[in-house]
């Protein structure tokens, strides 16, 4: 049978080469795997919904299980996910893993994205897999967003309509964008059915693709490391993927479905039977989109209604900014490898991860980053907040206001001073050993703790990180006494490499010598 | 008649002439004007309006003005009606414990019989709604679903889907409506207190009332199910999200940690 198969799938060779194919151990590799499966989780519950759902707008008059809608009018996308909460089997329970599965599946997305970030595991030759993901981010908020909207109930028709106001607010085209996407006035009767087919069809179709390739190239640049004694830029310290990794990861996914499954069991999310069919003359209070959209909302929420009227035009920057801000959010993140790449000048591969506090500028910027985007979140859910801890709403969005821009700032310096903190504590532990907690008093009276050496391993893993040198811009004349021509790009990249590696903004780890002076023999220091 | 006419250009004509007009005027008055307050009244009406008043002396009229007039602290209380007074005193909003920008429910400080007396007091100072009858706001029978669609129309853009109240502007919002009485949400539909809008009857027939009523109950009742399993709230993806970052994420990476932890190692470390 193998045999067989071999002939003509050619399975021996590919095996060969893939079974004992290695992967390292850490938690925070597993991040991924979490997005995998719960994709995977998602895939499959939304299989079972497409066979109960009506991706239609015709309208009906509903008779069915949910008395308190009784007699109301509403499309029949509307009718058919009650019908799948209340008389299809199990069906709530899916509708819940489903969308539960959606809201941790993009959270994963960003934790791992994170990881790579912060662990510089985007670097060459993983660019091209750090913007697969990025992608796979961005089309999981698209799609998230879709799915959200398919039901037609007044929460998401509410949604539904502010992402209409964003289109519309795009200059010049924004009219006729939200034509064509809705078929005309809003919201139109094409609405659910073109949201289904980007929903279940479209996105997730190259969703999909992208997720091979991001695997794909997981295998063929092999996994990164942290450093250690015996990991090296050249190998790959782990476990074999069959059948050690291959029984780990089965199991992990079972883990992860039983954890949302679990979740989805005890708890509710998106009660489309209390909020009711959508119509554009109502709408609710505290009418939020799903997490991965709350920055976006937040933006919005806390822009200035601000405007320009100009021969009979309306340029709507109050929600015009915020789409732009949006954007060049996003977009900040995704290029990010490509300009550390330039400022170190570094074309070489890189397998050993970075410990963050060793590379402090990319560390401070990625939490300055984050924390802009979650000052977005808080804005985007200010209503919640006020009501439940008893603030004002202004107040609350004056702070997010303010807190936009100091706190990126604020979070940059912090975290690079505690970076730099750890790098130096880190020399200190390499120079002088650990602290053991031992007083020992000496005869002349002298009180002194004893520190004990570190290990060889420790002390490799401590010292292991390389440190790059700041760029220069390099004599303003050459040899010949000519005035070198110096680009202003060039100034730039010195300037800025000079803020990443120059004299502050890193701690030199100890040298060799350093390192033999202070334990040869001095005693303990 | 020659007398009279003889004297018609004496100077003090017009003044006898006006005197009898007075005359006049005043007897018909008080030959037809309905019976005046002045004359002894011992009905249950007039005793709950002197004991109300007693109770307003004390509790009210510091902020309110003494004949109910209102003063810089306190909006005047002639025409809010009987029902104001129920739903204001009733819930704890009045007296109203400090300043701020919205009185919050509390513990109610004055028994009904207390209460039904300082709503005569109030009503007897000019008309307004009348605290309604059992009869008026019991939901029984009414239109669930209909109440839905009202609710869903004039309530919950500042209410929430199913009552779970909303934040206004400056500190402001919208209450729960959770474990509210049918008559007190039926009086605040009728008098519209603090930043509501009112509803009365000319806008929102009895029988509307009773529905909105009647769908409250059903989604955010003591009894209303929740398929779903917790609710975390009823407040949407803002709850939902942080749930799903804190307790579904944080399981998970939980869980991952867990294992990584007890893999094959060649070391333990």
């Amino acid at each position: 049978m193998a045999d067989w198969a071999d002939g003509r799938l050619g399975i021996y060779s590919l095996a060969k080469a893939n079974m004992r194919k290695i992967f390292p151990d850490h938690w925070s590799f597993m991040l991924g795997e979490i997005c995998l499966y719960s994709f995977i989780i998602i895939i499959l519950t939304g299989v079972y919904l497409t066979l109960f759902f009506h991706p239609s707008m015709n309208e009906i008059v509903y008779h069915g299980s949910y008395v308190p809608m009784h007699g109301i009018r509403m499309t029949e996308a509307y009718a058919s996910t009650l019908e799948i909460s209340f008389d299809v089997r199990g069906g709530l329970l899916i509708r819940q893993i489903h969308h539960w599965a959606a809201v941790i599946f993009i959270a994963g997305m960003f934790v791992h994205m994170m990881r790579v970030f912060f662990t510089g595991a985007f670097r060459k030759p993983r660019e091209i897999n750090w913007l697969f993901g990025f992608l796979l981010f961005v089309l999981g908020m698209f799609t998230g967003f879709t799915g959200y909207s398919l039901p037609d109930d007044l929460l998401s028709g509410t949604g539904v309509r502010f992402t209409q106001g964003a289109i519309l607010a795009t200059p010049v085209v924004g009219t006729y964008i939200s034509m064509f996407l809705f078929g005309g006035e809003f919201p139109g009767h094409d609405m659910v059915a073109r949201f289904y087919s980007i929903h279940i069809l479209l996105l997730p179709g190259i969703m999909l693709g992208l997720v091979v390739a991001h695997l794909i190239l997981v295998f063929y640049h092999k996994h990164t490391q942290f450093p250690g004694p015996g990991r090296t830029n050249k190998n790959v310290v782990g476990m074999p993927l069959l059948p050690v990794y291959m029984a780990k990861a089965g199991g992990f996914f079972f883990l992860v479905f039983g954890v949302i499954a679990a979740i989805a069991g005890m708890f509710t999310i998106n009660p489309v039977w209390a909020l009711g069919p959508y119509r554009p003359d109502q709408v609710s209070t505290g009418a939020q989109p799903d997490w991965y959209m709350g920055f976006a909302e937040g933006l919005i929420r806390v822009m200035p209604g601000w405007e320009i009227n100009l021969w009979g035009h309306t340029l709507v920057l109050g929600v015009f900014i915020p789409l732009v801000v949006f954007g060049l959010m996003l977009v900040a993140i995704a290029v990010y490898p490509f300009i550390e790449s330039w400022i170190t000048g570094d074309k070489r591969e890189h397998h050993l991860l970075d410990r963050p506090r060793n590379a402090p500028t990319r560390t401070a910027l990625g939490v300055a980053w984050v924390t802009g985007y979650m000052v977005m979140l808080l804005g985007g859910g200010n209503d919640i907040f006020a009501t439940h801890f008893h603030m004002s709403l202004n107040a609350i969005t004056w702070f997010v206001r303010i807190a936009f821009f100091v706190g990126p700032v604020v979070a940059f310096i912090v975290t690079k001073r505690i970076c730099m903190g750890l790098q130096r504590r880190d020399a200190d532990k390499v120079l002088h050993g650990r602290e053991s907690g031992i007083i020992k008093r000496l005869p002349h009276g002298e009180f002194v703790e004893i520190h004990e050496p570190l290990s060889q391993d420790q002390l490799y893993s401590l010292t292991a990180h390389e440190q790059y040198t700041p760029a220069e811009v390099g004599p303003s004349v050459d040899e010949n006494g000519v005035e070198r021509k110096v680009t202003r790009g060039q100034k730039l990249r010195a300037k800025l490499s000079k803020g990443y590696y120059g004299e502050g903004n890193q701690v030199p780890k100890p040298t060799a010598e350093e390192y033999k002076e202070i334990t040869s023999g001095h005693g303990h220091h | 008649m020659k007398k009279l006419s003889a004297r018609r250009r004496h100077p003090l004509a017009a003044v006898v002439v006006l005197l009898l007009a007075l005359a006049a005027t005043g007897g018909l008055y008080a030959a037809f004007a309905p019976a005046s307050k002045a004359q002894a009244d011992e009905t249950a009406q007039s005793l709950a309006i002197d004991e109300g008043k007693k109770l307003y002396a004390v509790g009210c009229s510091s902020c309110h003005g003494t004949g109910g007039q209102g003063t810089s602290d306190g909006p005047p209380l002639v025409g809010v009606g009987s029902a104001a007074v129920d739903f204001q005193v009733g819930t704890g909003r009045m007296p109203a414990q400090q300043p701020g920008p919205q009185v919050p429910e509390k513990r109610k400080v004055y028994s009904q019989a207390e209460i039904d007396q300082l709503a005569a007091y109030v009503a007897s100072l000019g008309a307004g709604p009348i605290t309604p009858t059992e009869e008026q706001y019991n939901p029984e029978g009414a239109d669930i679903a209909k109440g839905g669609e009202l609710f869903r129309t004039n309530c919950a853009q500042c209410h929430n889907f199913t009552g779970e109240g909303g934040a206004l502007t400056n500190g402001k919002y919208a209450p729960s409506l959770e474990g509210v009485s049918p008559k007190h949400i039926y009086e605040a539909m009728q008098t519209g207190p603090q930043n509501m809008p009112s509803f009365p009857d000319t806008t929102m027939p009895e029988q509307e009332k009773k529905d909105i009523i009647a769908y409250i109950k059903t989604v955010n009742g003591e009894e209303t199910p929740t398929p779903g399993g917790f609710a975390l709230g009823g407040l949407g993806p803002v709850s939902e999200g942080l749930f799903g970052w804190i307790f579904g994420l944080g399981s998970l990476i939980a869980v991952a940690v867990w294992v990584a932890a007890h893999t094959a190692k060649a070391k333990k470390s």
